[in-house]
């Protein structure tokens, strides 16, 4: 177990340093200096110059990545070009907002996802199945943004129960876990977990169906153990792949959704990455890509770990 | 003469589905306590599936079983749920034919064994984990502690057919079934747990069902053979009355296929034709198109049942014909 552990941390140094440079490279394969757009447009050429040299932009990219990477590694991700604070903040303040409504949306989509799932997955083309797939289905394939517009209208303008954006009186800089607050969270995370839901509620729909069809099954049943013990040993053979699957979408949730944020006006990752796009903020983007691709290696690493812990066929390969 | 501890009668199981399968056709068989009987037939003749329906192994939804199954004074067909699954595994327990697919990958061989003790028994987790490594001593599983905490991929076929035995016995049932128990094994390795089920059996004083395809197999471990075909037991008696003087010709043709006693040079013979799709019940013999001394009265219904001595019986027109005094 420990040399797996290893071995997967290892394996992630590479990973982590593709990553690192497609995501220095992406944004300079872009067109337009990003100096342009924050420059009024009658700067001298001496200031914009002056400018370039501040920023580095004008040494070789090489040593621009190399530069920047070492910086990263300490932490530093340069200043952002349209506020002028350091990325690094930034990049955390956004990244902890959206870790909470997409922790909240994984929770949501896990617990629900896995109800539906063994719930299809024990009956089976019966009703039940039918309309557990159907919304599932329909978690996977609703447009987000649409379904985030139609809660606010139903349960902010309609009900009131609950605000319709934001991040609490007290904004994120402000933050306490109190009901004012929280209350902001619910619906960009309901929003949020539908696509989670739909999609572990299928994975497991399949899991299941495949477990209870194999042989050790009736064997279960053969030693005398009733619909609880059966269900015990078909939960930890689901497990492992549920957990990952679960991982992964955590992983895509923490990249934020740009329309859910939008829509919410969370000032999540998403939001951040929206602005840095459209300001040309380029330490800006790629900090909070930087940091966003590190938190994906990083949780596929941590589901490998607890597939090897609950699975021990995986920890020999 | 003591009570049997298995008693089928003429028990049917249907298959309900897109189309109907008529498993087993009227099998009748008993089994004396500490006794073994061992099931002999080709693939789909319905041996399998009568050895679950002992356990209720079958899925209740699409099977309909009739006749009545008696083991050790229970009628399993009339369980409740609580005391089948009291009843499985405590007074009927299964040694399933692939070790590898009947045991749970993601638990340890100690813990499913365990597993079973605690079911039935009223332990703590620690003592059944003890029984555990006595039952995997008892089974001959090379450093059992070690086996304890393994789990299946990681042991050999023949260790994990071992490991399969001490589940099967570890509530203590009082009737065994195997199900081509040695099928999936090397051939050395076959031997090795033949002996090991036939010396277990006998030790600890169980009966047992054994089903197989491989007629060598069968005379090993048995006291007396059934011969199934098509879903019916065609004949039964003890292993020297059906290897010395089998009637049914299905069993004399089953015999000549074997490559035991077959002389170098000499042509193995093969029974021709496949055995019967089981879309309906059969009305007459089935297994008559495939057989050789078929004669035209084995079209006109079922065969008779011909008891010619204490347990040995015979479903078979011309036995019947050569019975009566011309």
């Amino acid at each position: 177990m420990l040399t797996y552990l290893a071995k997967r941390i290892v394996y992630m140094l590479p990973v982590a340093l593709g990553v690192s440079l497609f995501c220095f490279l992406l944004v300079h394969i872009a067109p337009g200096d990003p100096l342009t757009s924050v420059l009024p447009p009658d700067a001298s050429q001496q200031m914009q110059d002056e400018l370039r040299k501040i920023y580095g932009f004008d040494r070789p990219l090489p040593v621009q990545f190399g530069l920047w990477l070492w910086k990263a590694v300490q932490g530093d991700l340069g200043t952002s070009i349209a506020t002028g604070r350091p990325v690094a903040g930034e990049v955390w303040r956004a990244v902890g907002n959206t870790l909470m409504i997409a922790g909240l949306a994984t929770v949501i989509g896990f617990v629900l996802g896995c109800f539906f799932g063994f719930v299809a997955g024990y009956f089976r083309g019966s009703f039940l199945d039918k309309f557990a797939s159907m919304l599932a289905v329909l978690g996977v394939s609703v447009p987000h943004y649409w379904l985030g517009m139609v809660l606010v209208i139903v349960f902010s303008v309609q009900l009131g129960w609950l605000p319709p954006g934001g991040a609490g009186p007290g904004g994120s800089a402000d933050w306490k876990w109190d009901w004012e607050h929280v209350s902001h969270m619910i619906l960009p995370a309901v929003t949020m977990s539908v696509i989670p839901m739909g999609i572990i509620s299928r994975t497991v729909r399949a899991l299941v169906a495949d477990i209870l069809n194999q042989e050790f099954v009736p064997a279960l049943r053969a030693k005398g153990l009733m619909d609880f013990g059966v269900f015990r040993h078909v939960v930890k053979n689901a497990a492992p792949t549920a957990l990952a699957v679960m991982g992964l979408q955590l992983g895509y949730l923490l990249g934020g959704s740009i329309l859910i944020e939008t829509v919410f006006s969370w000032p999540g990752t998403g939001f951040l990455l929206g602005n840095a796009i459209f300001q040309r903020d380029l330490p800006l983007l790629q900090g909070t890509i930087l940091v966003l691709a590190m938190f994906f290696v990083g949780l596929n690493v941590l589901v490998d770990i607890v597939q090897g812990l609950l699975d021990p066929r995986v920890r020999r390969r | 003469m003591n009570t049997p501890l298995v008693a089928m009668e003429n028990v049917t199981v249907r298959f309900r589905g897109a189309q109907t399968v008529h498993a087993v056709n009227g099998v009748t068989l008993t089994l004396e306590p500490g006794k073994v009987l061992g099931i002999l037939g080709e693939s789909g003749s319905g041996k399998s599936v009568t050895l679950k329906t002992l356990l209720r192994l079958l899925p209740e939804s699409r099977t309909d079983i009739g006749g009545s199954v008696m083991v050790d004074g229970r009628d399993v067909l009339a369980l409740g749920p609580q005391e089948l699954a009291d009843y499985r595994g405590r007074v009927t327990s299964m040694i399933f034919q692939d070790p590898m697919l009947a045991l749970d990958p993601v638990y340890t061989v100690g813990e499913q064994i365990a597993e079973a003790i605690t079911r039935h028994e009223k332990i703590s987790r620690r003592e059944a984990m003890q029984r555990a490594l006595e039952l995997l001593q008892l089974v001959r599983i090379p450093s059992p502690e070690r086996r304890l905490k393994a789990y299946p991929h990681e042991m050999s076929g023949g260790m994990r057919q071992r490991a399969m035995i001490a589940l099967a016995l570890a509530a203590r049932p009082k009737l065994l079934l195997a199900d081509e128990p040695t099928t999936a094994l090397d051939a050395t390795v076959q031997i090795q747990i033949l002996l090991l089920l036939r010396q277990l059996q006998r030790d600890m004083g169980m009966g047992m069902l054994f089903v197989t395809h491989d007629i060598g197999v069968a005379v090993e471990v048995s006291d007396r053979l059934a011969v199934m075909y098509a879903g019916q037991i065609v004949e039964t008696g003890t292993v020297r009355e059906l290897i010395s003087d089998p009637q049914h010709p299905y069993t004399k043709g089953l015999l000549a296929a074997n490559l035991h006693g077959a002389r170098k040079g000499e042509r193995l013979e093969a029974i021709p034709g496949a055995p019967p799709a089981l879309n309906e019940a059969p009305s007459s013999c089935s297994f008559a198109p495939r057989c050789r001394q078929a004669v035209e009265a084995c079209q006109d219904g079922l065969p008779p049942v011909v008891t010619l001595g204490e347990g040995r019986i015979v479903r078979c027109v011309r036995t019947e014909a050569a019975l009566q005094p011309a």
